[in-house]
């Protein structure tokens, strides 16, 4: 048996693909500004540049609410979201995460809102740390979530996948920073942005080489053409943003609108790679069996029996005393 | 032979029961379907109409929402050797086939045909359990897995963590549902549907230990009866699952039935996964601190 003659069942797929709709990679986007932005707020604050660090926060303040909203919307039972904090499960990335999300939250409204109204000034003192701290695990536990599944274009890239989520984190919040900032007051956003595009962009192109043919629902089909948008985009920006970002406010806003769209594309790209990868049982069970054909694996099945060597076999199994 | 999971049976204490499962022999399924019509009848499960595959008698396609259990249908040019004798239950009796049991050759046609009832396998380490951010899914006194209706809120996170693609959601109901190994008739002593409808004892349903030892018997059996792909399928508690409460005897690989030959609890993985989102948000404040703090007076 070759990998490339993998059986299958009349060509079904063996593991169901996720029934997450178009809110989940928007989460994905939305949850690493927030998150993220968090951090750049709170650094640019520290330095004193409370321009950059105003819009920031409110970037941040966008995504966080934003991505509650989403989650509920996907949910099966929308009026169910609050079961989501009915226990902290460390086994479960998305209970881990419901609770980021929760504590993220309500950090950075306060930080916030102490930002843009002066409100809460003694509280913000520990959210503003809070939110920024949070803010990291929030841009990267949404890979370990989709890793730690059966689909295999996630799972056997769990890796690097969270890297390549922070790296998409810290683009969009340079992204938007940059868009939103006045143009000498935001080269900390400029950097944050160049140094995202240039590792999420890397990252990504190293995970899927890495993957080898599991990685394939990430260069053809829905998988690479979010790809391959993403890229663009975020290239298209870079090059602008890099090249008369630091000049012109309008060269800056466009620049941040482009690598904000790559950044939501390539979230979108991993999302439908994940998806051609369950539903065909080629990525599923041809990685399987070549490793058992390689002895690196057992496998789940056996044809030696364990049945006591030399004993006869035959008469009624139904006969036969429990050990 | 260990039987025991996370937390069966240390949570229960004295009130855990014995663990059950069950063991189906797909070597005497005869694709009756009565297992599927008996597990629609009693868990009330609402009608699944699929049209028509042509996948040989198989209309059902796969477990999911409304599917708790799915008979595969498989058919097989038999082997070579087979051509050179027109009767077909001749060359299955050759080797003593016959009287094992074994009722998969169709006379005159050619064709060898495979059937096997699938259903959840209520996994010794059931990812689907471990993923549920609400505990909607959880480990019964029996050692069975059960999604609480009550309490799931469709997240669908179990959907594609169970490597065997068993749970799905209902659309039009928003919440996940698959097998309880009807834990209602357990609480009542009484045998999962199922296995009281199958007319050939194909599923069979026991304590999980006495089963494996009938398999053990009936592999034996098999193998000497010259069906050397005969095979035991998530019998074992050394596989990616740690062995399953529902069990397979097969009469070839597992994936030709539309079975994961090598699945793994992703559990398994998560350490590593936790570490890497770890240090990559170790990597994210660096690349922050580094843009925010790293430049020249500005």
């Amino acid at each position: 048996m070759t990998e490339d003659a993998v059986r299958s069942y009349h060509g079904q797929p063996v593991i169901k693909e996720p029934i997450w709709s178009w809110e989940i990679p928007c989460y994905f986007f939305a949850g690493g500004l927030a998150g993220s932005s968090a951090g750049l707020a709170w650094a640019a604050g520290l330095r004193g540049n409370h321009v950059l660090a105003r819009r920031a926060w409110a970037a941040a303040q966008a995504g966080i609410l934003v991505s509650p909203a989403l989650l509920v919307s996907d949910l099966g039972r929308p009026d169910r979201f609050l079961n989501m904090l009915r226990m902290f499960k460390v086994t479960s990335p998305m209970s881990v995460g419901s609770w980021i999300l929760s504590g993220s939250g309500a950090a950075t409204t306060v930080a916030a809102a102490n930002a843009w109204a002066g409100a809460f000034p003694r509280l913000s003192r520990a959210a503003r740390p809070a939110a920024a701290l949070l803010g990291l695990p929030l841009s990267t536990y949404t890979a370990a979530l989709v890793a730690n599944t059966a689909v295999p274009a996630w799972h056997e890239a769990r890796r690097i996948l969270p890297a390549v989520f922070g790296s998409g984190a810290a683009l969009s919040a340079g992204a938007a920073a940059v868009a939103a900032t006045p143009v000498e007051h935001a080269a900390p956003a400029r950097r944050l942005a160049l140094a995202g595009a240039a590792l999420e962009v890397g990252l990504k192109k190293a995970m899927e080489r890495r993957l080898g043919e599991i990685g394939e629902p990430y260069r053809s089909g829905p998988g690479a053409r979010f790809g391959h948008l993403g890229e663009g985009l975020i290239g298209a920006g870079a090059l602008l943003l890099a090249g008369r970002g630091g000049r012109s406010r309008a060269a800056a806003a466009a620049a941040g609108a482009l690598m904000a769209g790559g950044a939501l594309s390539a979230r979108w790209s991993v999302f439908k790679a994940g998806f051609d990868s369950a539903s065909d049982p080629r990525y599923v069970v041809g990685p399987q069996r070549a490793a058992i054909d390689r002895g690196e694996r057992r496998g789940a099945a056996r044809r030696r029996s364990r049945a006591l060597a030399g004993e006869p076999a035959a008469g009624s199994p139904a006969t036969v005393p429990a050990a | 032979m260990s039987l025991q999971t996370v937390s069966w049976p240390s949570t229960y204490g004295e009130r855990a029961r014995p663990r059950v499962g069950f063991f189906t022999d797909t070597s005497v399924c005869i694709g009756c379907k009565a297992c599927e019509v008996a597990c629609k009848e009693w868990n009330q499960i609402p009608m699944s109409i699929q049209g028509f595959t042509g996948h040989s008698y198989d209309n059902t396609v796969a477990l999911g929402a409304d599917t708790w259990r799915h008979v595969a249908f498989v058919e097989q040019r038999v082997a070579a050797d087979a051509r050179e004798e027109p009767d077909l239950v001749a060359v299955a009796s050759r080797d003593g086939a016959i009287d094992a049991g074994l009722q998969t050759y169709q006379e005159g046609d050619g064709i060898r045909w495979l059937m096997a009832s699938d259903v959840c396998k209520h996994c010794t380490h059931a990812a689907c359990l471990e993923v549920c951010p609400t505990g909607a899914l959880f480990r019964t006194e029996y050692g069975t897995v059960v999604v609480q209706e009550d309490v799931c809120n469709g997240c669908g996170y179990c959907v594609p963590a169970c490597p065997f693609g068993v749970l799905d959601q209902r659309r039009e109901d928003g919440r996940v549902w698959k097998c309880t190994l009807c834990y209602d008739r357990l609480k009542d002593d009484q045998e999962p549907a199922c296995a009281q409808a199958c007319p050939t004892n194909s599923i069979q349903f026991g304590e999980l230990g006495e089963l494996r030892t009938r398999a053990e018997h009936r592999l034996a059996e098999l193998q000497q009866a010259g069906q050397e792909r005969a095979q035991l399928y998530l019998a074992d508690e050394e596989d990616g699952i740690g062995g399953a409460g529902a069990f397979f005897l097969l009469l070839d690989d597992p994936e030709v039935y539309g079975l994961p030959p090598d699945p793994v609890d992703t559990r398994r993985d998560l350490g590593e996964i936790w570490r890497a989102a770890g240090l990559a948000a170790l990597g994210l404040a660096a690349v922050l601190a580094g843009a925010a703090l790293g430049g020249r007076g500005d």
